[in-house]
């Protein structure tokens, strides 16, 4: 039996509050989310920064993380899908997602919406071509594409001068 | 749906090795009002063997002590809405609120049995026996507040959980006060008159879907998403191709990883850890040998050996004398139309949890068809039937492809052997080598047309698609349609790895074909497409959405092509009549095809919820861009190339096109099907459009920049 060399201690900032953890540096963020952290609302859709499923946003920009070591987040502050809520109330653009219908089979939809925060982030006043070129590589297989760009359209009219 | 949801039938939850008699089904199930009902076309009874709860009706409503309405179905919910769309039907039917109705569906221990999901069947067939159950139940809520209130039922009516004095409406008593202490069991006896559309307050509403906040919160279980305390995350050793033989594996290297378990029977080698990602890496390390499958065929002489292995045809239908449609005809048209093998793809791989516990197996599946799962699962374990129970947590998307159940099979093997519980998720890698692609096909047909215009002759021969959508609805005096291979599943000897339903099974295919061959007959007698079309028509439903699709559109006539890049395609999936109109843009110089355009129109009879309609018929469209321009699986001598979205490329923001959809109403036939049939007219109508922009005819699905390239080369 040999010891995973890499075991370290990372700190970082999840959806606002300190984190503290002994793991093996090297494990990709997404399954220390969905397991040490039992936080499952990121997804695994390819393993290899193909779909976006498991978009989170670190530092303000959308990270994939199936792909991010954990030794990457040290220091930063990590935002996931359970993160959005704020105080009970829904993120406008959870918000705009539920009354577009933005959603089929929902799977890709956490996924959507942090790269969207992203977006956002990056995008205050974005046009349909800024949402669609940032959201391209975000893939949906139901085809909500649609409904999905004017969720985000929506919400970037109510986000309009902060979050 | 969620495995924390609270069902009311509690007492399911208690091991039994027996099935649940009647009597003691209503023993135990509580005080209320319980009306079951079935599917009439369903009823096989040998394939009910082993379902715990009574086996002569296929779901059942309960109406509570507290008021409430439970509704319970083997259906699932997949992401086409029916856990909105369903209990909407019950709520109107009964008239209550929406929101006291509860839904459990695709749990095999509280659910009767249920064929499956799919085949656009659950608001079609599905939806008239439960709005119908929902009927009696009124009817019984009526005659009970009839005997307590000592008013005649003419007298009476119901409103929002109460039976009313029509005179006197604060006279009332509620569902609640009628259900207490009652056990009246009733049948749905289909005699209770349903609503007409014109009394539907909540059905033809929109509404929003029901799973909506857990889905944008992240709290929607899916099944990866559920952790069982002590759970083990497998990774199983597969083969490089398909007919690759297993000779021999070293697994000396992962079991010197700390915590990792081996497990190896024969040819079946997993290894298991409590973190997936680690497991994953525990598989990296095992060498395995496997000997070089034998297939030769490879994605591009698959047609020809198709072709050539193809079984005796079936006659789908026949008419006329095709000799006098050939003499009448002043024009032959004679071709073959290709599609390639075609991925589900799902963004939720397959995944499985198995927990075996005193005999009893509990397996979280993301399948469409929980009770076929856990006759395998038994069978796998060789555990009675009845001792195994499937859940299914919410599906993250099906389209056909989860009507295969192979990891729930893993994930039961391997907890049997390690006596714990054992999840196994697929890698998008391993979803590609195991999906049940669509069948790569081919379709010929020979067909004439007169010189005015009327198609004389249709010789249809489709190879391998299967019949659905086979059949033409043209006026042709003399006609015949062959299916050589007539299910997505080949004939043994065929398709080198498994095939099976994919979103609206075989209809794209010929669909694709036929509304093809159509316009290239438009173009050789010079009428304009749509024109042809309506004068080749005799179904009043076709040339209705035919009309609404072209009146959105602005369709302006002339003869193909025309250089505007538009086309024109028309169907019917389950049920359904739907045209589409596809406007396009070619990039000569790279081959590139934009759809900037898609105008839909459908009829889909009695409209449950328009909106969720809407989105299935958007969803259609964008899907079937994808069929039709980019996906296509390739592959070697069993080994799948295809292992991620990289070379597989499935539909994608920068594709959306303009999308407008209209749905004609049509309260005069029971709702039909509508998550599939939008998606069968996108490959005829890109198509159309494609020979009306540059005057090359695509034959082969899908119509890559390449083929698009190589075609105008030759032209």
């Amino acid at each position: 039996m040999e010891e995973s060399a890499m075991t370290e201690t990372i700190q970082f900032t999840l959806n606002g509050k300190p984190m503290k953890l002994t793991v093996d540096s090297d494990r990709m963020l997404l399954w220390v989310l969905r397991t040490d952290l039992e936080l499952t609302g990121t997804k695994y859709g390819c393993g290899e920064s193909l779909c976006g499923a498991c978009t989170v946003v670190v530092d303000n920009i959308a990270v994939r993380s199936c792909q991010t070591p954990v030794k990457h987040i040290q220091g930063r502050e990590v935002v996931t899908i359970e993160g959005l809520m704020k105080e009970g109330k829904l993120h406008p653009l959870q918000r705009a997602f539920m009354d577009h219908d933005a959603l089929q089979c929902g799977y890709c939809t956490p996924g959507m919406i942090m790269n969207a925060y992203s977006v956002l982030r990056n995008h205050p006043k974005p046009s349909a071509a800024d949402i669609i070129e940032g959201m391209n590589d975000n893939l949906c297989r139901c085809g909500a594409h649609n409904r999905i760009v004017q969720a985000i359209q929506m919400a970037a009219k109510e986000v309009e001068g902060g979050f | 749906m969620n495995d924390d949801q609270t069902s009311g039938l509690e007492f399911l939850e208690e091991p039994s090795d027996f099935q649940i008699s009647r009597r003691d089904f209503f023993k135990v199930a509580g005080s209320g009002i319980f009306v079951l009902f079935t599917l009439g076309d369903t009823l096989l009874a040998q394939q009910r063997q082993g379902s715990r709860l009574p086996t002569d009706f296929n779901a059942f409503l309960k109406i509570g002590e507290d008021g409430r309405v439970s509704c319970y179905v083997g259906k699932i919910e997949m992401g086409q809405g029916i856990v909105t769309s369903l209990p909407q039907m019950l709520a109107d039917e009964l008239d209550v609120s929406v929101d006291s109705v509860d839904i459990v569906m695709g749990d095999t221990d509280l659910c009767p049995w249920d064929m499956g999901t799919f085949g656009s069947l659950s608001t079609r067939s599905f939806g008239p026996s439960l709005r119908a159950a929902g009927a009696e139940a009124r009817q019984v809520l009526l005659e009970l507040g009839s005997e307590q209130m000592k008013i005649a039922v003419d007298n009476l009516a119901t409103e929002d959980g109460f039976v009313v004095d029509k005179t006197n409406k604060e006279h009332r008593v509620s569902y609640a006060q009628l259900a207490k202490g009652k056990k009246i069991e009733r049948h749905a006896s289909g005699k209770v008159a349903l609503k007409k559309p014109a009394e539907f307050k909540i059905m033809s509403a929109s509404l929003t879907r029901r799973d909506a906040q857990e889905k944008v919160t992240g709290n929607a279980k899916y099944t990866g998403d559920i952790r069982l305390p002590g759970m083990l995350y497998a990774k199983v050793l597969r083969p490089p191709a398909h007919g690759a033989k297993f000779i021999d594996v070293d697994v000396s290297e992962a079991k010197k990883m700390k915590d990792v378990q081996v497990v190896r029977e024969g040819d079946f080698v997993a290894v298991l850890h409590k973190y997936p990602d680690v497991a994953e890496e525990a598989l990296s390390k095992i060498k395995a040998k496997f000997d070089q499958p034998t297939s030769v065929l490879d994605d591009k002489n698959i047609f020809d050996h198709l072709v050539k292995v193809a079984p005796a045809g079936r006659s789908v239908s026949t008419n006329g004398d095709l000799k006098a449609g050939e003499s009448a005809a002043k024009i032959i048209v004679e071709e073959s139309y290709f599609n390639a093998y075609v991925a589900h793809s799902a963004i939720e791989p397959h995944a499985a949890i198995a927990n075996i516990e005193g005999g009893k197996a509990t397996v979280w599946v993301s399948t469409q068809n929980p009770f076929t799962c856990k006759e395998e699962i038994a069978k796998e374990l060789g555990f009675p039937s009845q001792n195994v129970r499937v859940i299914t947590p919410y599906v993250g998307g099906g389209f056909g492809g989860k009507t295969t159940n192979l990891q729930a099979l893993d994930a039961a093997r391997l907890a049997k052997i390690t006596g714990k519980p054992v999840q196994v998720a697929y890698t998008r890698k391993e979803e590609f080598f195991f999906d049940s692609f669509r069948p790569a096909a081919v379709v010929k047909i020979k067909s004439g047309v007169t010189d005015k215009g009327k198609i004389s002759l249709w010789d249809y021969g489709v190879y391998f698609a299967g019949e659905r959508g086979a059949q033409h609805f043209y006026d042709i005096p003399n006609a015949n349609t062959t299916a050589y291979n007539s299910s997505w599943v080949g004939a043994s000897g065929s398709h080198p790895f498994a095939t099976g339903p994919w979103r609206a099974p075989g209809n794209n295919t010929n669909s694709f074909a036929r509304e093809s061959q159509i316009d290239i007959m438009a173009a050789k007698v010079g009428i304009d497409p749509l024109e042809f079309r309506l004068q080749n028509l005799g179904d009043k439903r076709m040339i209705r959405v035919l009309k609404a699709s072209a009146e959105k559109f602005g369709w302006k006539p002339g003869k193909a092509p025309s250089g505007r890049g538009r086309g024109i395609a028309c169907g019917i999936d389950a049920g359904t009549y739907v045209a589409s109109i596809a406007e396009v843009k070619v990039d000569k110089g790279t081959g590139n095809v934009q759809v900037k355009r898609v105008v839909c129109a459908q009829d889909m009879g009695v409209v449950i919820n328009p909106e969720g309609a809407t989105i299935q018929m958007e969803g259609c469209i964008m899907m079937g861009l994808g069929y039709t321009l980019t996906e296509q699986v390739h592959f070697k001598g069993g080994d799948i190339l295809e292992a991620n979205f990289d070379t597989y490329q499935i539909p994608r923001f920068s594709w959306l096109p303009k999308i407008e959809t209209v749905i004609l109403d049509n309260k005069e036939l029971d709702p039909q099907g509508g998550g599939e049939p939008a998606i069968v007219t996108m490959g005829g109508a890109v198509a159309n459009a494609i020979y009306d922009a540059v005057g090359i005819r695509m034959h082969h699905l899908p119509m890559t920049p390449e083929r698009i390239l190589e075609e105008m080369k030759e032209s």
